[in-house]
């Protein structure tokens, strides 16, 4: 009966790892904003104000399943997509146009751009952290299929983001396992990152997101870090020292609301910085809105700074952008699918203005944001969407993040009975 | 009554504990998720649980003494005791993932310490998947020696990604050591005092040594 039960959960369990959160990506320039859910990209290009048509004659078109991670270079010409199809999709970002794609033995889990726009990292499944060279695709001209060298890897152990440094100097993985690697980005990186910087070591859970705050007197920038334990950590890359940690679960008011925390509730899903006013969005599980945090980089601090909901709406974000150049910050909420429920893959935008330490935050209305009900209805798949499915998609995108992220308890009763396969024990009976 | 259920693992006669009692299978699965205790960072590391004598409470490990050899799947510990011995001044650790390994090591020296006053002070064990933890445990550049005895060299493809030593983890074990290098009385004990050099010599096989030092890093231009 037990041994039953146990198989039941871990059936249903299996069923919700498949489900991807929806991923939102703005260009630096707010020339365009890019939507993933599931195997889908949309993309909204802002100063045509329309749909923006992808054009992919680069090997297999299109993602054939969840896209797991989309970001544009800092410069604004490249736009990687990658995901559980196995495949790292480049794209020009001015005509839209898949430049290159590379194949990965394992699913992708996270991408990153160099700062010169000449190398696109990945990360797989399984903890190695792979590197293209895509110098050249600046100029239009179709790569075709590039194979990918492995630059580094954490043990066995998923990393759900990567990041350089701004300066360029250093690459950042993050991993399950609770750390964060820093490690001299060479000039050859074909040929592998073998100098390790330094370990940011002190999360107690898996670190899902990483974010540099820029700081004139710290050309390196300062690591602000989210992680499954709730909290947000600063820190000093080069030396690898903590610097200060903030309880943003606790502070945002989460932990208050039951008697006994849920364990594992209130992992933090993701991170932005925004230029002015050194504020960082903090997106955390169960909470309907955001909370902004502040950096005050003499003092080497993070303090909450507010609080922010979305009025009428159950918006749990799932990813977040920034556009420097026009100060918004951009959410999204979403999943690839709900198998429960049969709902289409859905996904919601949302838009903040006036992000500033002295002013209030401004949620803007549908027909505020820049692209209008023009944008929505591209990146949503339609201009309104069923608000009864937001908090069903939200304990999905929970669900299958902790199945992928949080190691396994087996409970000790029926130990024996999982061992019945192995070879040794087959031998004894 | 409990005191007489310990002893019987450990020999009357030597006082120390009997191996039968503590025999686990070869191989333990370090890809595997294990919930085993691990320090958040080298400084929340316990000296003074595995110290006691050099480090009476748990306050006084503040960089003055930090562990400088460490015997990556250190097995039942022969190499660490004969270590111990050569090199008083030294603080070395092993790491050995199966628990009921540790354990008859943990039990070893804990023996020798009691039959011997003064003596194996500078010697521990720890249970812990050095794969993936090594970080946790050491700083940058700390260790002086580290010590692989025997690398399973996970001939199948498939199994390569077992192999303790891989040109990924050879990153990280570069990052816990100091670059340096001296003359060394070590080399001797490879082969005469570990388990596996001793079962050689028994069985009249040939032995073979690698040693490597970790080298400076020149300047990016090549």
């Amino acid at each position: 009966m037990e041994e039953t039960e146990a198989e039941a959960e871990v059936e249903s369990n299996r069923d919700n790892v498949e489900v991807a959160p929806a991923l939102i990506a703005v260009h630096p320039e707010q020339t365009s904003v890019a939507v993933a859910v599931g195997p889908d990209l949309r993309v909204f290009d802002l100063l045509a104000g329309s749909a923006a048509s992808l054009v992919d004659e680069c090997g297999a078109p299109f993602h054939k399943d969840s896209i797991r991670a989309i970001r544009f270079g800092s410069r604004g010409k490249l736009f990687v997509s990658a995901g559980d199809d196995k495949t790292v999709k480049i794209w020009s970002t001015e005509s839209w146009r898949c430049v290159c794609t590379v194949s990965s033995e394992k699913r992708v889990s996270a991408v990153a751009i160099s700062e010169d726009g000449c190398h696109v990292c990945f990360a797989d499944k399984f903890g190695v952290v792979w590197v293209v060279d895509v110098a050249g695709s600046h100029e239009h001209v179709a790569l075709g299929d590039r194979k990918p060298t492995p630059l580094l890897s954490h043990y066995c152990s998923i990393i759900p983001s990567l990041e350089f440094s701004p300066d360029g100097r250093f690459i950042l993985s993050a991993d399950r396992d609770s750390k964060i690697r820093v490690t001299n980005f060479p000039k050859k990186p074909l040929n592998g990152a073998h100098e390790i910087q330094s370990f940011c070591l002190g999360h107690t859970e898996f670190v899902s997101c990483l974010a540099f705050v820029h700081a004139r007197e710290c050309p390196q920038g300062l690591l602000v870090s989210g992680s499954g334990d709730s909290t947000v950590r600063l820190w000093d890359i080069s030396s690898g020292v903590l610097l200060d940690t903030c309880e943003v679960a606790a502070k945002a008011g989460l932990l208050e609301s039951n008697g006994e925390a849920e364990e594992h509730g209130h992992a933090v899903t993701d991170l932005c910085t925004t230029i002015s006013g050194l504020l960082i969005a903090v997106a955390i599980q169960s909470l309907q809105g955001l909370v902004l945090l502040s950096c005050d980089v003499s003092a080497q601090t993070l303090s909450v700074s507010k609080v922010v909901s979305i009025a009428g709406e159950a918006f749990v974000p799932t990813c977040l952008g920034f556009s420097p150049a026009e100060g918004k910050l951009w959410m999204v909420t979403g999943v690839s699918s709900l198998p429960a429920c049969n709902y289409p893959p859905l996904s919601r935008v949302r838009v903040i203005s006036a992000i500033d330490a002295e002013q209030e935050p401004v949620v803007l209305g549908d027909d505020e944001i820049p692209g209008g009900e023009k944008l929505l209805e591209t990146l949503q798949g339609s201009a309104s969407v069923d608000e009864s499915a937001f908090l069903a998609a939200a304990e999905a995108v929970k669900t299958a993040m902790r199945n992928l992220l949080i190691k396994k308890q087996y409970p000790a009763d029926n130990r024996e009975s999982r061992k019945k396969t192995r070879n040794d024990r087959k031998l004894k009976m | 009554m409990p005191e007489t259920e310990v002893k019987a693992t450990i020999s009357k006669s030597t006082g120390l504990p009997r191996k039968r009692f503590y025999r686990a299978r070869a191989h333990s699965n370090p890809l595997s998720d294990s919930h085993f205790p691990v320090p958040i960072s080298p400084s929340q590391f316990d000296y003074s649980l595995h110290y006691p004598q050099i480090f009476p409470s748990s306050d006084q490990a503040d960089g003055s003494r930090k562990i400088q050899f460490a015997d990556i799947g250190c097995g039942f510990g022969g190499l660490l005791i004969s270590l111990s011995t050569l090199f008083p001044e030294t603080l070395m650790i092993g790491m050995e993932l199966r628990d009921k390994v540790t354990e008859y090591v943990k039990e070893r020296i804990l023996s020798l310490r009691v039959a011997n006053p003064g003596q194996y002070q500078n010697v521990s064990v720890v249970r812990t998947n050095s794969m993936k933890y090594i970080p946790n445990y050491f700083e940058k550049a700390q260790l002086t020696k580290m010590f692989f005895l025997f690398p399973d060299p996970h001939f199948k493809e498939k199994n390569h990604r077992r192999r303790v030593i891989s040109p990924f983890l050879l990153d990280e074990y570069a990052y816990v050591l100091k670059a340096e290098l001296e003359a060394d009385p070590v080399v001797k004990l490879l082969s005469s005092a570990t388990e596996e050099g001793q079962k050689v010599a028994r069985n009249g096989g040939q032995t073979f040594q690698a040693v490597f030092r970790r080298i400076v890093p020149s300047d990016q231009t090549s």
